[in-house]
């Protein structure tokens, strides 16, 4: 489904990622685990399309399509979702009218017919009550006076609503505790595991893959993947250290 | 769709009444003649007459230019222009330079492609973009009869209301027009406004007697042949005691003119318990991307909240003209007046806008709030000013104030400007200021959501204007949204 092949990428001049190479496959949900700077966030950033992150070399295939020569909203159009580490407050505008118009737009560039507002609303309600998300935080401005844990819980909402095939989701399960971070994993659950989707988790900690267990785990260190494995390779991770695994590696 | 429905049905019955206004009204004469360039005497006995005005008015135009001719433009205003030569310009009806269109194809496809992502349909286009004989299908094309019409007449003659063109007004019914004309703003006030006092062309008034609330919304957005009358407009609108009255004026469509000075003066009563909601869409032709044309337009708006419990709104989007200097304000003498003035003012390009507002509290336990959004793009300047003087005597007054500016790029400016003079201490004043810019993260979230840089653009910019553009009518605010991503069009990326 996603195919990445030797891809490199700098900013501002300084080289990040070196040469990745990765394929992820329909049905899969993969793990990306790496140490701080490894090049984990620009690797969704590049996915994303975010300016400023300009590819040097490589490929990115994307259901055959190439996702380098997309716009942003191309590759959203496409299907592509990317859960922000940091997600963005945009005052005045209401997460409602923020998922309608952004939902729309993608139809419009499928040849879809737009939802009406109560399509929409009916789409919400059902998707916020899987998240545990009630409909008063759908009418507040995107993100704006959200605490973290509500931020990553409000991108997971949008995910749903937004329904892509596939997800690159940032650390997402970072600033949550205990208890988000089962709401949001069982999320990713609900919204990604399926035969006709594939998702990229991208995550410091063992944690989040206790809820959703990933079928593939890749470690990612100065800018390329050094190690693939199952699930057993994050627990490794976990208990032994990066230095102690990619030095076995 | 109920409200839908509603919104056409009163705007056709609006259209309707501005329709049968004109079949008798000024608009057949206007078009054959005009005053020569330059502005003497003669000028202003030439427009007096071409209006069949009394001597009254003729000696008070009069009046209004001697005083003129001793004015200095002003030039405290954070605007830079070419000198303006007041001889080699027209002030009545400059011939036209371009002869009508004989079909929407001849339009200029730029104002063609605009019209269109406004949603305008095509009779109203037509109308705008001055296709021949369109006023007769635009209006055919929106009543089936010329019932409707009679019948909207019929309600606000009913209802009591009177709602004219000025020159009509000043024929019909002289010693209303004359009690109020030049009252709120009177006629040495400054450069621009006595100089329209001299050759105003036209304009409209309004009177809603005690105790009517008037029936609908009343709109210029329908008097179109705008061209003639919008240089150097003249609008009075007088609400008695406990009445109530929506004024919407402008249009969102991109309006063309070949006079580029253009000065308009409106004022506003409101007696007892009477509340006036004035709304504005101001569109004028901003200039091209490199700061070539677009209209200069000073415009002083005034209010003057006479009675107690009276209340005035301000609302404006200003997203045209090459220079804007208008300042909508409120003289606040009644207890316990209110006066509000919520603006959006876009500049991009070249483009220059000095507004804001004057909150003069003189009754007691009077307030004010303004609510004041610029917007800058390009190379763009934009700039708040705003004055709240509180009187010794007026005690418990309050008002709130609040600024904010957003800047898209690196090469436009935002100034903020508020001058506060209190006399009396136990007012209070409250001012806020933010500046921020549009940010990429912002951008780049809300496109790898699905919109594109546009949309995106228009989405943000829409949440930033919000808190004003809620306190538009309904029909006005959906196309001011769009107005505002047209204008921004071209400035990110």
């Amino acid at each position: 489904m996603l195919k990445i092949e030797n891809l490199s990428a700098e900013i501002d001049g300084k080289q990040i990622l070196n040469g990745l190479t990765l394929e992820v496959a329909k049905g899969e949900v993969h793990a990306i685990m790496g140490p701080n700077g490894a090049g984990k966030s620009t690797l969704a950033y590049v996915l994303g399309g975010r300016p400023g992150y300009e590819v040097t070399g490589g490929s990115v295939s994307f259901d055959g399509k190439d996702l380098l020569d997309m716009e942003p909203h191309e590759r959203a159009a496409a299907g592509l979702f990317l859960g922000f580490q940091y997600p963005v407050e945009i005052p005045g505008v209401s997460n409602v009218q923020f998922l309608r118009e952004a939902l729309n737009s993608q139809r419009k560039q499928r040849g879809d017919e737009p939802l009406t507002g109560g399509e929409f609303l009916k789409l919400a309600k059902e998707k916020a009550g899987l998240l545990k998300l009630d409909m008063d935080m759908l009418k507040r401005n995107v993100n704006v006076g959200f605490s973290g844990g509500e931020k990553k819980r409000a991108e997971m909402v949008q995910m749903g609503i937004l329904d892509p095939s596939f997800a690159v989701l940032d650390e997402t399960d970072s600033g949550l505790d205990i208890d988000a971070l089962r709401v949001v994993g069982e999320g990713i659950n609900a919204i990604m595991r399926s035969p006709d989707k594939a998702a990229l988790l991208i995550t410091h900690y063992q944690r989040l893959l206790e809820v959703v267990k990933p079928d593939r785990v890749s470690i990612l260190a100065q800018g390329r993947i050094v190690k693939t494995g199952g699930a057993e390779l994050a627990e490794q991770l976990e208990n032994e250290g990066y230095d102690a695994v990619m030095e076995a590696a | 769709m109920n409200e839908q429905v509603d919104i056409q049905d009163r705007e056709a019955r609006e259209a309707a009444a501005k329709a049968a206004e004109y079949e008798h009204g000024w608009s057949s004469d206007i078009e054959t003649e005009f005053a020569e360039k330059g502005l003497t005497e003669d000028t202003v006995r030439f427009i007096s007459a071409k209006k069949n005005e009394p001597q009254w008015m003729l000696d008070w135009r009069l009046k209004a230019f001697r005083l003129w001719q001793d004015m200095e433009e002003p030039d405290w205003a954070k605007l830079g222009y070419p000198e303006i030569d007041y001889q080699n310009a027209y002030y009545y009806a400059a011939p036209k330079k371009k002869a009508e269109l004989e079909s929407l194809d001849e339009l200029d496809p730029e104002i063609k492609r605009v019209y269109d992502k406004l949603g305008i349909p095509l009779g109203e286009q037509e109308v705008l973009a001055g296709v021949k004989g369109a006023r007769k299908v635009a209006v055919d094309a929106v009543f089936d009869s010329v019932s409707v019409a009679t019948s909207f007449r019929e309600e606000l003659k009913r209802a009591g209301v009177i709602f004219l063109s000025i020159s009509e007004a000043i024929r019909e019914y002289p010693e209303l027009v004359k009690k109020w004309l030049g009252k709120v703003v009177p006629q040495k006030d400054n450069f621009f406004a006595t100089l329209n006092c001299a050759v105003f062309s036209d304009g409209t008034f309004v009177y809603i007697p005690e105790g009517v609330r008037c029936p609908m919304e009343l709109s210029t957005y329908f008097r179109i042949n705008a061209e003639n009358t919008g240089q150097f407009e003249r609008t009075l609108i007088v609400a008695e005691k406990g009445s109530y009255v929506s004024y919407l004026e402008g249009c969102t469509a991109p309006m063309r003119d070949e006079n580029q000075l253009h000065a308009a003066v409106v004022e506003l009563v409101a007696m007892e318990d009477a509340e006036i909601k004035y709304s504005t869409v101001q569109n004028w032709y901003p200039g091209d991307e490199n700061g070539k044309g677009g209209i200069y337009n000073f415009v002083t708006k005034r209010a003057l909240c006479q009675g107690a419990r009276s209340k005035v709104s301000w609302t404006q989007v200003e997203t045209g003209s090459a220079v804007t200097w208008k300042y909508p304000s409120c003289v606040l003498n009644g207890e316990d007046s209110v006066g509000e003035f919520y603006s959006v003012a876009v500049t991009n390009n070249y483009q220059q806008a000095d507004t804001g507002t004057k909150m003069i509290h003189n009754g007691k336990g009077s307030r004010s709030t303004i609510i004041s959004k610029g917007i800058s793009a390009g190379k763009s300047n934009n700039t708040y000013r705003g004055l709240v003087r509180v009187a010794a005597n007026a005690d418990g007054v309050r008002n709130r104030t609040e600024c904010d500016s957003l800047l898209i790029g690196d090469a436009c400016g935002a100034h903020t400007v508020p001058y506060i003079e209190v006399k009396n201490p136990g007012a209070q004043i409250e001012h806020e200021a933010t500046t921020s810019k549009i940010s990429d993260d912002q951008l780049f979230y809300s496109m790898q959501r699905g919109l594109d840089e546009e949309e995106a653009m228009a989405l943000i910019v829409n949440g930033f204007a919000k808190d004003v553009l809620k306190e538009l009518p309904m029909e006005f605010a959906v196309e001011a949204q769009k107005l505002l991503a047209i204008s921004l069009e071209g400035s990110v990326g």
